[in-house]
């Protein structure tokens, strides 16, 4: 059971930060197209499920499936949206999503932000601290196993 | 009724089979009083809500009929338009049903499309070899399994999040139709199915 990348984007589609684990195979396209494609296939995704739903939403869209790997989704109000790639045997990770949200994501954000006023919002997440701190969460995951490469 | 549709997509995107099974859709009924409390807009040519959402009416919520008569459009069923009927103060009090839209054909026929796309892109970025195209996506309210076959052909099935056993579903679906469909010697390849109305074969297995 692992843990393959991680992205957080923000509600306009740039992506804020993006953390890679165990990944075995490449888009063979370069990061920014990658990161443009899959904010363009979430969108797609939420927008066909409030139409296709019976019955109107709470949350939204959780989670989708392949034969290989398992995307986990999370969309806070504020429109940041946080999205990993595990393999199959990883149950609903949506509490997992909203901790790194709220301790690690807004804990270092906030601080971020605070201690530099001139810093863009929109722009990618480039403080080590916040690096650092998220891979050590990730790596503390009772599903997360490095693999023997 | 745990399963709420089925849908068959070709190999190239088309949509050549649907069935629905909804039992309930979410709808609100009020009587209201001149002026309107919510604000209504004009959108791919129904009357939604676009804000005052309260008491079961949410934002989203097609205007469904008035006074008992379906609304047709943006037309009632006599043939006025609808916001310049709301506008006017001599017709109040009068009920209002709101509800989720029911989707036409046509509207159905979009998504279904769009997903065969997201299938494909979804096994582009996935982070391990060999993956498949998505084959199931859960929200809150409904699980989508969607079977790939060999031909390219993609059985697609609405579910409630808790129903169990849809593999086996599927590939029941799928022979049938290879039974039904393709055996027939009328039926072209990849055009939409349309079952004579003597044959519930297909709907026996969601039942």
């Amino acid at each position: 059971m692992t843990v393959h990348n991680l992205y957080i984007f923000d509600r306009n589609g740039s992506c804020l930060h993006y953390g890679e684990w165990n990944r075995k195979k490449q888009a063979g396209i370069s990061k920014e197209e990658e990161f443009k494609l899959m904010y363009g296939m979430l969108f797609s995704i939420r927008s066909f499920c409030s139409k296709m739903s019976p019955l109107d939403m709470k949350d939204g869209f959780l989670t989708f499936q392949t034969s290989k790997y398992k995307l986990h989704y999370y969309e806070t109000a504020t429109g940041i949206k946080i999205i990993m790639n595990t393999d199959l045997g990883v149950p609903n990770a949506k509490d997992i999503l909203h901790q790194i949200y709220s301790t690690v994501s807004m804990g270092l954000y906030v601080e971020y932000i605070v201690k530099n006023p001139l810093c863009v919002l929109g722009e990618q997440l480039s403080s080590d601290l916040f690096s650092t701190r998220l891979d050590l969460y990730i790596r503390a995951l009772p599903f997360f196993s490095p693999r023997a490469a | 009724m745990a399963i709420f549709s089925v849908y068959a997509v070709n190999k190239s995107g088309g949509f050549i089979y649907q069935y629905d099974n909804y039992v309930h859709r979410a709808e609100a009924e009020k009587t209201f009083r001149y002026p309107l409390d919510c604000v209504l807009k004009i959108h791919d040519e129904k009357v939604v809500v676009s804000f005052g959402q309260r008491d079961g009416i949410r934002v989203g919520n097609a205007l469904l009929s008035i006074n008992g008569l379906d609304v047709n459009g943006k037309f009632t069923a006599d043939g006025k338009e609808i916001i310049e009927y709301l506008k006017d103060s001599t017709n109040y009090p009068l009920s209002i049903l709101f509800g989720r839209a029911r989707l036409s054909s046509n509207e159905k026929l979009m998504p279904a499309s769009m997903f065969h796309s997201l299938f494909a892109i979804g096994s582009q970025l996935s982070p391990e070899v060999g993956s498949t195209g998505i084959e199931m996506l859960e929200t809150d309210m409904f699980k989508r399994h969607c079977f790939q076959t060999l031909t390219g052909i993609k059985l697609i099935v609405l579910t409630d999040p808790r129903q169990s056993g849809i593999d086996e579903l599927l590939r029941k679906i799928y022979e049938i139709y290879s039974d039904f469909a393709l055996k027939n010697p009328f039926y072209s390849l990849a055009m939409p199915i349309r079952p004579p109305p003597q044959c519930r074969c297909w709907a026996s297995p969601c039942s």
